[in-house]
């Protein structure tokens, strides 16, 4: 825990991160970061330690040794809470949406906006702001699919849900978002449109780390990759400069640069 | 619903109104609709088989004899919209009414203490079903099944040896055998209308005021226009009778609170969240048990309220009071009305239709003397009728079937 700052204060940084589950060695002295207006995809195979390392800095499972810096300060996240107040948020596959209520409510659930004055204390719901507010906000990500906030959100395609559970990450205003397989069974024009927002949230200058098993995707739309192998970090890559058999070949193991300039060859 | 908005343009000809009308009801969401269609093709039936049955006398005893169901309903909506199920409220309002009535007739107990006594006792009921639910995970059902045993055991013994006890006094009975006279019956009638439009063109201007999108002034007035309908029919109906009876307005009143916390107020919305995906609600920060625990408290003592009007009715309590079929009618009626099984749809006034869906077969069946057999296999098929539409609809909204 004694791991000195970074001389450059990165928006979130991981020092040597590890997580054991009995015998098994899920993160071992792994690091990372992720910078402001940064997509960096967070690759491996299943098992190479990237949900583990994602709960951790969503503060849902602690790790047992490193340390967390947030733009340079050096920060404890023991719980969803602090990481939320942090500014770190967590979208996850199973996007946690209730079919049963519209966008709104969706966006909004659990910090419903009040009504002042004697509205207040009826305890009634501003139904109003939250709908202008909510159109503002999928404005602002340039979401055009969803027509009507008022949908139920059950009737909505893979790619709006996904899209209503960003958007939803976003109202608390974070800096850090984290995305867990975001475009998975989803359709090749769902999929553009989830990957336009991602590039959305980078111009807003957020850090988003993107969690996939799809390589085209993860070219599409991040800046950097970090390959996790065997709960060890395999590789870091800048995405401009790597084919997709390196990457493979990190996420696999096979021997570097060989088998990945014979692939190149065969292309 | 919400689906009102997103077609404001759709009430331009008949043919467009007629296809709107088939994709709500295909969709599953023309709930009142639907059962306003029921109500129609019972009424007419039991009409024409027996003409006393649309009678003022009539309607308004029907309104009567549903306040207990009505009010229990309310209870039982709150529940449902939960995914739960209590199959204690009859074996509460049997119990609650029973310990009411020995407070008053034995012990001499005021009444409106001995009703105080009776809600307090429904609510804590359900702070114990509430508890067992969400501390030991134990399912509603199993919780709620048992207790209905043991509370029907406890109203036994309350009641003692003769195991009926009269009601004599001017409050409890009052509860169902005051009515207003016509002019108040009327003034009731206009304020609610007043109301009702009142607060649907404030909203509306509200919204407007914020640069959102509104429904047609058409539709506004259409809604408040068979609201209204519906009122003066119900006033002069009952004033041609004995007057608007106090237990309506109390059914009334129940319904409009509890209307207004589950769609107006963040409890309510977390109520909704809780019975459509409980996980999502509590990674929201929504305190899932606590809702479980109050929601439970409110059915109970919304049963114990229903026990009250039963007794009231009845002007007595004894040992059937609260068992039978008065738990499956709670339930039933909310459900045919479109409050769904499965958690996280329906409204607090398919609990006031549903009453009268199934009030209506009741009565005209009793009133054509039919046997109880037909009428248990009736009322059967027409609950197991509304749960297959409800669930045929909801797969259907669910796979994505509908846009």
């Amino acid at each position: 825990m004694n791991a000195t700052k970074p001389p450059t204060p990165t928006l979130l940084s991981l020092k040597s991160v590890s997580k054991a589950f009995g015998a098994n060695q899920a993160l071992t002295s792994v690091d990372f970061e992720v910078d402001a207006g940064e997509v960096v995809a967070l690759v491996g195979d299943n098992g190479a330690g990237k949900s583990t390392l994602v709960k951790a800095i969503a503060g849902v499972q602690l790790c047992d040794t490193g340390s967390f810096f947030f733009r340079g300060e050096m920060v404890r996240i023991s719980s969803p809470q602090d990481a939320t107040s942090l500014g770190i948020a967590t979208v996850y596959q199973d996007l946690a949406l209730c079919d049963n209520l519209d966008v709104v409510a969706n966006l909004y659930l659990g910090r419903e906006l009040f009504a002042n004055g004697a509205a207040r204390a009826a305890y009634l719901i501003d139904e109003t702001a939250m709908e202008q507010s909510a159109l503002e906000l999928l404005d602002s990500l340039a979401v055009t699919t969803i027509r009507d906030v008022r949908a139920h959100v059950g009737s909505l395609s893979g790619g709006q849900r996904q899209a209503v559970a960003i958007a939803r990450s976003l109202l608390g205003e974070p800096s850090v978002v984290l995305l867990d397989e975001p475009t998975a069974a989803l359709g090749v024009s769902q999929t553009e449109q989830v990957l336009e927002l991602i590039h959305t949230l980078r111009e807003r200058g957020l850090g988003v780390v993107v969690i996939s098993h799809n390589l085209e995707n993860v070219f599409a739309v991040a800046d950097r990759i970090i390959v996790l192998r065997l709960g060890r970090r395999a590789a870091t890559f800048d995405v401009r400069g790597v084919s997709r058999e390196d990457v493979v070949s990190a996420i696999t193991g096979a021997e570097f640069g060989v088998g990945a300039s014979l692939h190149k060859e065969n292309a | 619903m919400s689906d009102e908005r997103q077609q404001p343009s759709s009430a331009s000809g008949p043919v467009e109104m007629l296809r709107e009308v088939g994709r709500k009801l295909a969709q599953g969401e023309a709930g009142p609709l639907l059962v306003l269609l029921m109500v129609a093709a019972i009424w007419t039936f039991f009409q024409f088989q027996n003409d006393r049955f649309l009678s003022p006398g009539n309607l308004t005893n029907l309104m009567l004899q549903q306040a207990a169901v009505a009010t229990i309903s309310i209870g039982v909506v709150l529940i449902l919209l939960l995914g739960e199920i209590d199959l204690s409220v009859g074996a509460v309002s049997g119990l609650c009414a029973s310990v009411m009535a020995v407070l008053i007739v034995n012990r001499g107990v005021p009444p409106v203490l001995a009703v105080v006594a009776a809600l307090g006792l429904g609510a804590v009921i359900g702070l114990f079903n509430g508890f067992m639910i969400t501390r030991f995970r134990i399912p509603s059902f199993v919780v709620t099944l048992a207790g209905s045993l043991a509370w029907v055991g406890l109203q036994l013994y309350v009641l003692g040896q003769t195991g009926t006890i009269n009601l004599g006094d001017g409050f409890v009975v009052g509860l169902t055998n005051t009515f207003f006279p016509p002019v108040l019956g009327w003034t009731v009638a206009l304020l609610a209308i007043a109301l009702t439009l009142g607060f649907a063109l404030l909203g509306r201007a509200h919204r407007k005021a914020a640069g959102l999108e509104v429904g047609s002034m058409r539709g506004l007035a259409f809604r408040i226009a068979v609201i209204g309908a519906a009122f003066i029919a119900m006033v002069i109906v009952v004033n041609q009778d004995r007057g608007l009876p106090l237990a309506v307005v109390i059914v009334f009143v129940l319904a409009l609170a509890f209307a207004y916390l589950t769609e107006r107020t963040r409890f309510g919305r977390h109520m909704f969240a809780v019975g459509g995906n409980a996980e999502a609600a509590r990674r929201a920060g929504i305190k899932i048990d606590n809702v479980r625990i109050v929601v439970f408290v409110l059915g109970s003592t919304l049963a114990a309220a229903g026990g009250v009007l039963a007794a009231s009715r009845l002007m007595a309590v004894n040992q059937s009071s609260g068992s039978s079929d008065l738990l499956l009618m709670a339930i039933a009626g909310p459900v045919i009305a479109g409050t769904s099984l499965f958690g996280g749809r329906g409204t607090v006034w398919s609990a006031l239709l549903g009453a009268v869906v199934i009030g209506s077969i009741a009565n005209g069946m009793n009133l054509l003397a039919f046997a109880s057999s037909v009428k248990f296999i009736v009322t059967g098929a027409v609950l197991i009728t509304a749960v297959t539409i409800e669930s045929v609809t909801r797969g259907r909204r669910n796979s994505g079937l509908i846009e």
